[in-house]
C-alpha cells in the first residue's frame, strides 16, 4: 500500500506530466485562458487517461507481447486511444448528457494530447504491473489536472496585467509556465 | 492556388514557422532541445514523417471518406512513425535513446496532423510535398536554434564543443523543465519583436 502512495505522490508532484516531463503542453497553453475550460479539460483527461492506461496495458501484455508484435505498439496504442475517445464521446452523449455538454468539445482534442499516449508508454517502459499502471495513470492524470487548474488561476491574473507587446499571449504564458515549473522543482527532494 | 511551389516551401521557413508562428507541437520542442544535436535529430525525424504523411494523404485524398479522415490520417502517420522509430533504432541508436518516448509521440504531434488536415487533404501531391518539406525544415531550424540557446547557456557548449571557456559558470537551470518553458517564451518574444517591424 505504502508503495502506491509513494507512486501517486511522485506522479502528481515530482514527475508532473507537464511541468517536469513536458507532455501535454499544447492543451496546457490552449485551454487555460479561462478557469472553466481548464476544469473541463482536466476532468476529461482524468477520465480518458485512467481508462486508456488500463486498456493499453492489457493490449500490450496479452496481445502485443504474447505474439511478439512490440513494433506495432505505436499504431496499436494510438488506435486504442482514438477509438476509446470516440466511444466515450458516444456513451456520454447517450447516457449522461449533462457531463457530455461539459466535456464535449474537449474530448476529441484528447486524441492528440501527448500526455495520454505518453503516460501509456511510460507505464510500459517502466514495466509496471496492472495495479501500478492503473495507479500511475490516475496519478499522472490528476497531476495534469492539478497543473492545468493552477496555471489557469495564474493566467486569469496575468490577463489583467500590462504586458509588453512582444511578450503578449503565448510568450508570457510560457514564461509563467516556466516559473510554475520552477516551484514544482521544490518537490524534487521530497522522496 | 496563387502560390507557387517555392512559396509553399518558403512559408514554412518564416511566415508559418512552427512552433513560433503556428503554436503547435510544443511538447517535443520543450523536451528534446537540451542540445543542438537532439533538437536537429528530432526535427529530421519529424520532417520525414511530415513529408511521407503529406504525400500519402494527398495521394489518397479522393479515396478517404471525409467523415473518418482523422482516423485515416492517424493510421498513416502512425505507420511512418513506426518506420522512423525502427530506422533510428538501427542506425542512430544513441539518438534513439536520447529522444526516448518522444519518437513514438511524433504520432500525436499536432503539426503533422494539422498539415494533413489543413493542406494535404485539399491539395495535389507536389505542393503537399513542398509544404511538408518547408514546415519540416522550419521546425528543424526552430528546434536547432532553441537547442543552441539552451545548450550554450546550460552547459556552455555548442554541438559538444566548449565555446565559452573555463570562466563561464553554466546555468543548469536552462537544461531543466523551467528553462525550456522560459527559453521558448523568450524566443517567441524575440520573434514577435522582429516580426512587428
Amino acid at each position: 500500500m505504502g508503495d502506491y502512495i509513494v507512486l501517486i505522490i511522485s506522479c502528481i508532484f515530482i514527475n508532473n506530466v507537464i511541468l517536469a516531463q513536458y507532455l501535454g503542453a499544447c492543451p496546457f497553453l490552449g485551454t487555460t485562458k479561462k478557469m472553466e475550460t481548464a476544469v473541463g479539460m482536466a476532468f476529461a483527461v482524468v477520465f480518458v487517461l485512467t481508462m486508456a492506461g488500463m486498456i493499453t496495458w492489457v493490449v500490450n501484455t496479452f496481445f502485443l507481447n504474447k505474439f511478439g508484435l512490440q513494433y506495432l505498439r505505436t499504431i496499436a496504442f494510438i488506435l486504442v486511444i482514438a477509438s476509446l475517445v470516440q466511444f466515450v464521446e458516444m456513451f456520454l452523449k447517450k447516457s449522461i448528457p449533462a457531463l457530455y455538454a461539459g466535456l464535449g468539445i474537449f474530448l476529441p482534442l484528447i486524441t492528440t494530447n501527448c500526455a495520454v499516449m505518453g503516460v501509456c508508454l511510460i507505464n510500459i517502459n517502466e514495466e509496471y504491473g496492472f495495479i501500478q499502471a492503473l495507479v500511475s495513470s490516475i496519478g499522472y492524470a490528476s497531476g495534469f489536472g492539478f497543473a492545468l487548474v493552477l496555471f489557469a488561476g495564474v493566467r486569469e491574473r496575468v490577463v489583467l496585467a500590462r504586458v509588453p507587446r512582444p511578450l503578449q499571449d503565448t510568450s508570457i504564458g510560457l514564461i509563467t509556465a516556466g516559473i510554475l515549473s520552477l516551484t514544482f522543482f521544490a518537490f524534487k527532494g521530497m522522496i | 492556388m496563387a502560390k507557387t511551389l517555392t512559396q509553399e516551401f518558403v512559408k514554412g521557413l518564416w511566415e508559418e514557422i512552427p512552433p513560433f508562428r503556428l503554436v503547435l507541437g510544443l511538447c517535443p520542442t520543450l523536451a528534446v532541445t537540451k542540445s543542438v544535436e537532439n533538437g536537429i535529430g528530432m526535427g529530421i525525424a519529424t520532417t520525414f514523417v511530415l513529408v511521407c504523411a503529406n504525400t500519402l494523404v494527398s495521394l489518397l485524398r479522393n479515396v478517404i471518406p471525409a467523415k473518418v479522415r482523422i482516423a485515416c490520417f492517424i493510421v498513416i502517420i502512425a505507420t511512418f512513425v513506426t518506420v522512423v522509430e525502427l530506422l533510428m533504432q538501427a542506425f542512430a541508436y544513441p539518438l534513439f535513446l536520447a529522444l526516448g518516448i518522444f519518437i513514438p509521440l511524433i504520432v500525436v504531434n499536432c503539426i503533422v496532423l494539422g498539415r494533413s488536415e489543413a493542406f494535404a487533404f485539399k491539395r495535389s501531391v507536389v505542393p503537399s510535398i513542398a509544404d511538408g518539406l518547408g514546415i519540416g525544415i522550419g521546425f528543424t531550424l526552430a528546434l536547432g536554434s532553441l537547442g543552441a540557446v539552451r545548450e550554450l547557456l546550460g552547459s556552455g557548449t555548442i554541438l559538444g564543443i566548449d565555446v565559452t571557456g573555463a570562466s563561464f559558470e553554466p546555468f543548469a537551470f536552462m537544461l531543466e523543465a523551467p528553462g525550456a518553458f522560459i527559453g521558448l517564451g523568450l524566443m517567441l518574444c524575440v520573434m514577435n519583436f522582429i516580426g512587428k517591424k
